[in-house]
């Protein structure tokens, strides 16, 4: 009964805040929109998709790679946000109290997989209004699905560089290093047949590249490695994250 | 019965000793004050007796769980208002006072009644809706008062509790935490640097320099140790034999350019000891403050009045999460 409490206590404190940064929301929006109308027309005008006839066109065609990218984005940088409760005592008092870190942590990825499943719902929405994108009952949901699964693994990602790191100034080596590789190399703007080898071989070992498979596959029709195997990657690097996540949680010093 | 009793307790930092075999009983309901300079072990001390890190050596007892094996029952039992502002500035006060009750445990039914009692306790009720960004730091202290009692500690810790407050909040302060005290008749242990804190505030107090206690008595009896007023003389050439023939001079004590005596009813003899000890520069005698006390125990004096790392330096970085 305690531990729930706590739980919801820091899912609560990330709910509220999120509710309160509008800003945040705004950025988070803005972001793929500029994306899908001007890379996605400007590209797609003079890219050939080999889905002629299929009514998928260019901007149709990153839309689920566009969802993933705000995920990328979003959650881990919710995750490194535990900096500046490290700058303020406000992590010590959260590690004060009697919770586990395991419990900790679980509420933070609560938290951040709530606050980005609000901005991937009204993607979605922009994506039906303005973009042709057809989502039926079954697709919305796989889609939310697989988007949450998505976002449990990035948070947590982002929770591990947060309790490792001391200061804001190792963003932009997360950005570079971490989002931007995770994201081109994810298949997200680009077809992954007919790809080189050596850039399909980066993309095979790229678990996001299931998440925009998977998202291709229920909202498109579109698939390249299967929907089991899109599903048993994301849930093992889930897994993955979240063991390495609330190892790390429990090393963090204060 | 002691609330608090450790034994030995040690901490080392690689080479550097913080907390030196410390042995102290604190008993239920009173004010204890940890008195030291920057950098003597106050605050490894309390971290050690809230579980927040390992001592290396020794042990501690706090509501007589031990603080290694039963740390989790410590926690339960104690509340910790820390040194840095540690509250969410995007939350309201009342906010953050309910998060910090459900991870507590505070039993569901009675955490309205619970934040409203302790609202009044600080006097914040007219204020806690608002967002704290706006609560100015005296306030912010208040509402961390307030939060370390909602899960009704046994023990209260208190890290430098009025650090970076201008005089006239931080005496406001000590009133609360009187009244505190009073109230709910829980023990609260407090550090500082604050000679006048630690004076007007603790019903008893250790004196604590490089992590060992020096002297650990009520801050009137410590006082009293001093036999006699303070003068301060300060002086190039002192002519020392000729004041130790004096029989009202207890003490000579010499640093730098200044001699510090310690002497039975200063004021009636002030004229014979400038007359006989040479030329004086400036003089200045008053009665023993815990100041004296500490340059008795220590030979030095506290390094009073700086804020170390400062409350309000951290919290102008920090920025807005």
């Amino acid at each position: 009964m305690g531990e729930l409490n706590g739980l919801y206590a820091i899912w609560y404190r990330e709910f509220k805040i999120f509710t309160r940064e509008r800003s945040r929301l705004v950025s988070a929006l803005v972001q793929p929109l500029i994306w899908l109308v001007i890379f996605g027309s400007g590209l797609g005008s003079s890219i050939e998709l080999g889905t002629a006839g299929s009514g998928i066109g260019y901007q149709q065609f990153i839309f689920p790679g566009i969802l993933v990218m705000t995920i990328l984005f979003g959650s881990l940088f919710f995750g490194l946000y535990i900096i500046m409760d490290k700058r303020v005592d406000f992590l010590k008092e959260v590690l004060v109290a009697p919770l586990s870190r395991t419990t900790i942590f679980f509420g933070k990825v609560l938290g951040g997989a709530t606050d980005g499943t609000i901005e991937i719902i009204i993607l979605m929405m922009l994506g039906a209004l303005l973009f042709g994108i057809n989502f039926t009952i079954y697709s919305a949901i796989m889609t939310l699905a697989i988007v949450a699964l998505l976002m449990v693994s990035i948070v947590s990602l982002g929770l591990i560089f947060g309790s490792m790191m001391d200061s804001l100034e190792g963003f932009g080596l997360v950005s570079s290093f971490v989002i931007f590789p995770l994201f081109f190399l994810s298949g997200g703007l680009f077809p992954v047949k007919n790809l080189p080898s050596w850039l399909y071989g980066f993309v095979v070992i790229n678990p996001v590249s299931y998440a925009v498979d998977a998202l291709r596959t229920v909202i498109l029709g579109v698939s390249a490695f299967g929907l089991p195997l899109d599903f048993a990657v994301l849930i093992g690097f889930a897994l993955v994250m979240i063991a390495i996540g609330t190892w790390s949680f429990k090393r963090m010093k204060l | 019965m002691n609330v608090i009793e450790t034994k030995n307790l040690t901490k080392k930092f690689e080479r550097l000793v913080a907390v030196n075999r410390l042995n102290l009983k604190i008993e239920e309901g009173e004010i204890f004050g940890l008195l030291g300079p920057n950098g003597a072990g106050k605050t490894t001390t309390l971290s050690m007796l809230a579980t927040l890190i390992p001592p290396t050596e020794g042990s501690a007892r706090v509501n007589g769980f031990d603080v290694k094996s039963e740390a989790s029952q410590v926690r339960h039992s104690i509340g910790f208002v820390f040194q840095d502002p540690s509250s969410d500035d995007m939350l309201t006060g009342r906010e953050n006072l309910y998060l910090h009750a459900l991870m507590y445990g505070v039993d569901m039914r009675q955490i309205n009644k619970k934040m409203d009692e302790v609202l009044r306790l600080v006097d914040l009720t007219s204020r806690q809706h608002e967002r704290m960004k706006r609560y100015s730091g005296g306030m912010r202290r208040r509402l961390e008062l307030a939060r370390g009692l909602l899960h009704e500690p046994k023990v209260l810790f208190l890290d430098e509790p009025t650090l970076g407050l201008d005089p006239q909040t931080r005496e406001h302060l000590w009133g609360y935490i009187k009244k505190l005290s009073t109230e709910k008749r829980i023990t609260i242990i407090i550090t500082t640097h604050y000679m006048e804190e630690a004076d007007k505030l603790c019903n008893r107090l250790a004196i604590i320099d490089h992590g060992k206690v020096v002297a650990l008595d009520t801050p009137a009896n410590l006082k009293k140790v001093l036999g006699g007023d303070v003068v301060r003389l300060k002086i190039a050439k002192p002519n020392i034999a000729a004041i130790k023939k004096l029989k009202y001079v207890k003490k000579i004590k010499q640093m730098d350019r200044f001699l510090v005596l310690t002497v039975n009813d200063a004021g009636k003899h002030l004229q014979e000891m400038l007359m006989r000890v040479g030329e004086v520069k400036s003089v200045e005698s008053h009665s023993p403050t815990l100041n004296d006390v500490f340059l008795h125990y220590t030979g030095s004096e506290i390094r009073s009045e700086e804020g170390e790392g400062g409350y309000f330096a951290r919290f102008m970085h920090s920025g807005n999460r």
